[in-house]
């Protein structure tokens, strides 16, 4: 069962609908007991962004988050797994990521989801530049430290 | 043979190019020699490298590291840290 799902992985300009998105995995089955969906939103700080501009390497976008989507059904037993990540001009209080899993039981299917997340921040090609309020340049986000530590945490013994 | 180079974010900005094909000198072994050739081609260069350590490299659209040997290479991407998710 593990390792025979093929995650779907799309790396698009367009909004994503949540639902639509997990009806797809779980309709016309009844051995899905569990589904994790997160959600990651272009967050505004007190009034000051006007929006995110996420230049993305395509090919390997999509290359890189299907062999960390394979890592994790190798890792845990999913029914299915969806991850959609858009690029372009994103403003406040839009979507920006999706990660969808699905699994008999619900730990596998947080820890898959918590999993991709992780290694979505710090090994999926993408870059945000912010767009101020204000007409300035509001220059490149910086990469967090914390997020690396993250990632580290998945690493198997001797990694 | 030539190689072609990608830059984004912040690299591409401060080279002023999106890529570019480039011959390779000889004795450019590994990912690190790159960049150190590289960051003696101009100012710009200079600018987009100055911290050579920061800078993430993929090779034919894969994470490698700076020690990586280069042979073969079609496609040598340079970049800062990621930032998406």
């Amino acid at each position: 069962m593990a390792g025979a799902v093929v995650p779907a992985v799309r790396i698009q300009r367009e909004d994503f609908d949540v639902a639509a998105e997990i009806a797809s995995l779980t309709k016309g089955r009844a051995d899905i007991g569990a589904v994790v969906t997160f959600s990651g939103l272009c967050r505004d700080e007190q009034g000051a962004l006007s929006a995110l501009e996420l230049e993305h390497y395509p090919g390997m976008a999509e290359a890189e988050i299907g062999r960390i989507a394979a890592e994790a059904t190798d890792r845990w037993p999913l029914q299915g797994l969806t991850v959609i990540h858009r690029h372009g001009k994103i403003a406040p209080g839009e979507n920006i990521v999706l990660v969808v899993a699905a699994s008999s039981h619900r730990q596998a299917a947080f820890e898959a989801a918590n999993f991709l997340m992780d290694y979505l921040k710090s090994r999926a090609p993408f870059w945000k530049k912010e767009h101020r309020a204000d007409g300035s340049e509001g220059g490149w986000v910086e990469a967090k430290e914390a997020d690396d530590r993250a990632t580290d945490r998945w690493k198997k013994q001797g990694e | 043979m030539s190689t072609k180079l990608i830059y984004f974010a912040w690299v591409r900005e401060r080279i002023g190019k999106p890529e570019e094909d480039v011959e390779l000198p000889s004795g450019i072994e590994t990912v690190a020699d790159l960049l150190r050739w590289l960051k003696s081609r101009g100012e710009e260069y200079e600018n987009a490298l100055q911290y050579p350590d920061v800078i993430r490299v993929a090779i034919n659209q894969e994470h490698v590291g700076h020690r990586e040997k280069i042979a073969g290479a079609r496609e040598i991407a340079l970049f800062p840290p990621m930032t998406g998710g």
